[in-house]
């Protein structure tokens, strides 16, 4: 395990080397001079020769790649010209918020997936299973900004249940419980399509393990429906589900960019768009190689979790 | 034939004829009874829909609903499809030639795609408005830009299986050339395959087009499009849901019937995987 954990986390050098300069490259190959798109046309000279020397953006583009990526592994992302603040603590201040509304998703859409999935898998064509075919259906066409305005409209305007936005109150909140209703409406909107995508996968590959001459082996032996279901059932059918998760977890990472923007969540997301519209290209370098690390950084715990569940993995 | 394909084709009928109505309603908006969808008329903001002249009701500007919606559709079926046919042609393109030609050629267009799969698409595609600066045109790019490593990925694999096929072997021994295998022996194959993947795509796309359009970074006012007259709805969300509900809803009719039409091109086209 230990020289399998060596070898991906050595793999990870050149795809992150690689996500660097695609990073770099589309924001410095954009046309037109961007001292100029960040000053916008009001800069005078000296304002616009200033930001040039700053940024170092008289130097050829190899060299400019070179000394950007010398200051990143330094852990210095630059200035944010339009907070006039360093980004790295900017960015890392609001990853906490993205990560935990991105986790609770995740969370949500696990749990909820598996226990839909199981449930059509124990009882196909039951009602369940159809409204499940249905959800999923939905799920894949909804756009989640839509889905997210929907239920603020049903569930903070209408009933009054929850708050519409932000992560806290205004007014006297600050505590857990104030957090967690804030939480529940943005990740919820956020898991929905993935809770879908993981029920229809857990049923399928449930139904094909199902089928399996073990299962009736241990069906035969008297073993009782939900031992069947669980230990011999779910267990054996993980690894593509694994698999579903794991890319979910990306698309979660990724989709909290909108889901943030329709609740005003304080995180990466809304940062990263306001950091665009103020064409602050600093800020949304380093909102874009934070969040794609953190994605990086799943893709290796999915990898590392199949090892552990098959350690066929690990000898290939 | 099952009760329940019967059940599947006829939904698909339904969602085509959906598809059908929402398409030549773009592309007659010009000639339709409508009101201009741009045309102000302040005294008559956030009427709720059934307002008399107004269908559908009004936005912020006292601007027709019903219009903007139709002439909205325009810029987001043509985004969707657009984009999801560049991102086509470029992943076929480099599926191709990553899956026929070994070597140097592989390795370049596989990284590529590696290095781009390593971002979460919307985020990339943000990124590359980012550079590029918000617009409709710049957004339409960048996410034909994200999208077409999926088709790289799918092309390839069925390219490298084809490649060592007896009648590949078969025509090379006859002494055809790179660009005849390739025309007449591999690209017939990726036919199918390639059709069911873009016709789900496209749905995927305005999605995408209208995210980014949400976010502030495509369409830019006054042009409508479904994802900008969500974007703008939202503020008005508490006195007059309808604004920001009913683009919405279309995106929503849109993206579904295109993805049930998609699975029944998919049962017919490629019946191995509707199995699976």
């Amino acid at each position: 395990m230990r020289r399998y954990l060596a070898r991906r986390l050595l793999l990870l050098v050149p795809v992150l080397v690689g996500v660097s300069i695609v990073i770099f490259g589309v924001l410095h190959l954009s046309p037109g001079d961007p001292a100029e798109i960040m000053l916008g046309s009001q800069a005078t000279k000296e304002d616009l020769v200033r930001l040039r020397e700053s940024l170092g953006l008289n130097e050829p583009l190899p060299i400019q790649y070179v000394h950007w990526m010398g200051h990143v592994v330094r852990g210095d992302l630059g200035r944010s010209i339009w907070m006039k603040r360093p980004v790295l603590p900017e960015v890392l201040g609001r990853l906490g918020a993205t990560l935990l509304l991105t986790g609770t998703a995740l969370l949500l859409s696990t749990a909820g997936g598996l226990a839909l999935g199981v449930a059509s898998a124990a009882w196909p064509r039951s009602l369940l299973d159809r409204l499940s075919a249905v959800a999923s259906l939905f799920g894949a066409s909804m756009p989640s900004f839509w889905l997210g305005i929907v239920l603020m409209v049903i569930f903070a305007l209408w009933l009054g249940w929850l708050p519409a936005s932000g992560m806290y109150a205004s007014y006297g909140g600050g505590g857990v419980g104030d957090l967690l209703s804030h939480l529940i409406l943005p990740a919820v909107t956020l898991a929905a399509a993935s809770i879908t995508i993981i029920a229809r996968l857990t049923r399928s590959t449930m139904l094909e393990t199902l089928g399996q001459d073990f299962v009736r082996t241990a069906r035969a032996k008297g073993v009782a429906e939900s031992g069947v279901l669980l230990r011999h059932g779910l267990k054996n059918a993980l690894i593509p589900i694994v698999t579903v998760v794991g890319v979910q977890a990306g698309y979660l990472l990724g989709g909290a960019v909108l889901t943030e923007t329709v609740f005003a969540w304080p995180g990466v997301g809304t940062l990263m768009v306001q950091g665009i519209l103020a064409r602050d290209f600093p800020l949304v370098q380093g909102c874009v190689l934070v969040v794609a690390l953190a994605f990086a950084v799943i893709n290796l715990a999915v990898d590392l979790l199949y090892a552990w569940l098959d350690p066929r993995i690990r000898y290939e | 034939m099952s009760e329940r394909s019967v059940w599947r084709q006829g939904l698909a009928v339904v969602a085509g004829l959906a598809l059908v109505a929402a398409v030549l309603a773009a592309v007659l908006a010009p000639v339709l009874p409508l009101v201009d969808p741009d045309t102000v008329d302040t005294p008559n903001r956030l009427r709720p829909p059934g307002s008399p002249g107004h269908a559908l009701g009004t936005d912020e500007f006292g601007r027709d609903l019903l219009a903007r919606l139709v002439w909205g559709a325009r810029v987001s079926l043509l985004a969707g499809v657009a984009t999801a046919a560049a991102s086509m042609l470029v992943g076929v393109v480099l599926g191709v030639l990553g899956g026929f030609y070994t070597g140097w050629v592989e390795t370049v267009v596989m990284r590529l795609t590696d290095v781009l799969m390593a971002f979460p698409y919307i985020l990339l595609a943000i990124a590359i408005v980012g550079g590029l600066g918000p617009g409709l045109r710049n957004a339409m790019l960048a996410i034909a830009i994200v999208g077409f490593p999926i088709y790289t990925r799918l092309v390839r694999s069925l390219v490298l299986s084809l490649r060592e096929r007896e009648f590949v072997e078969a025509a090379r021994a006859l002494g055809a050339t790179d660009p005849i295998i390739l025309g007449r022996h591999i690209l017939p194959h990726l036919l199918s395959p390639v059709i069911v993947a873009f016709s789900l795509d496209v749905g995927f796309k305005i999605l995408a087009t209208a995210g980014l359009s949400f976010l502030g970074l495509g369409t830019q006012p006054p042009t409508a499009d479904w994802g900008s007259m969500l974007a703008t709805g939202r503020q008005f969300v508490i006195l007059s849901p309808h604004v920001a509900l009913l683009p919405g809803l279309a995106i929503f009719v849109v993206v579904l019937a295109l993805n049930l039409v998609g699975d029944a091109l998919r049962d017919v086209l490629d019946p191995r995987a509707a199995v699976r």
